[in-house]
């Protein structure tokens, strides 16, 4: 069952990477690789948020958590295109883009993921307070 | 449209692939390194390098590489873990994880386009 639930949101996950990577060519012509980076800070985000949520829902099925995080998010965002963008940043001898990239991914992707967390945080503080009167 | 069913059954694929290695790494080690994600990661990048260095037909790059290998690895898990080791205080571990995956990362999918390039003559 997870299995195939993982699968099946994969498939959503990939397709949804594709059809921006796409969008993100047809709108920057830059050798730099937009596309990717947004689509990998975006999904950050999301888990982010998303495996914070889950954590405080216990009763949310582990098929469906798995499919989302692991399923939809995993495969929305993609490391090997990262690493094989940066090999081509730096075989058209682009190696102040290539570090560019490099360092915008590894500290947007931190930064992106703990915001996520964060936000999470903030809206169930704020439940809190609204439950219980000062 | 036909290029969508090759990402489709490539992102199925990948998906299940990172799921059953994770799911059987995450039983058998429980180390504070999150090193099946590292595999992954490192694993799918040499593989896409050669892939892309070797430029094989459109179809199969659709399915194998934005498909397959970009569902099978993953960025969002990765810096999920990151936090994680974050929000544990785990710096050495946290410096190590990072430098680790870019650094092998980068590094295999330099080898894996080599690979591709000379498999191709």
């Amino acid at each position: 069952m997870n299995f195939w639930a993982v699968g099946l949101f994969g498939s959503v996950g990939a397709i949804l990477r594709f059809l921006i990577e796409r969008w993100t060519a047809a709108w920057w012509s830059s050798p730099f690789p937009w596309g990717t980076l947004l689509i990998n800070l975006l999904g950050c985000l999301v888990l982010g948020w998303f495996s914070t949520w889950t954590y405080s829902r216990s009763n949310l099925p582990a098929w469906l958590r798995l499919s989302i995080g692991t399923g939809l998010i995993g495969s929305f965002t993609t490391f090997s295109t990262f690493s094989v963008e940066t090999i081509t940043l730096l075989q058209a001898q682009l190696l102040e883009m290539a570090l560019l990239y490099v360092l915008l991914s590894m500290a947007g992707g931190i930064v992106f993921s703990w915001l996520g967390y964060q936000i999470y945080r903030r809206q169930s503080h704020r439940k809190i307070r609204r439950v219980r009167p000062l | 449209m036909i290029s969508l069913v090759w990402v489709a059954l490539g992102g199925f694929l990948g998906a299940c692939t990172r799921f059953i290695i994770s799911t059987w790494g995450n039983k058998k080690f429980h180390p504070i390194l999150p090193r099946v994600t590292l595999f992954i990661n490192v694993s799918g990048s040499f593989l896409l390098g050669l892939l892309v260095g070797g430029a094989w037909n459109e179809n199969l790059y659709t399915f194998l590489g934005t498909g397959f290998m970009g569902a099978y690895t993953t960025f969002s898990t990765f810096n999920m873990e990151n936090v994680q080791l974050i929000k544990k205080r785990e710096w050495k571990v946290l410096f190590v994880y990072v430098v680790g995956s870019y650094g092998l990362g980068i590094l295999f999918a330099g080898i894996g386009f080599y690979g591709g390039t000379w498999m191709k003559g």
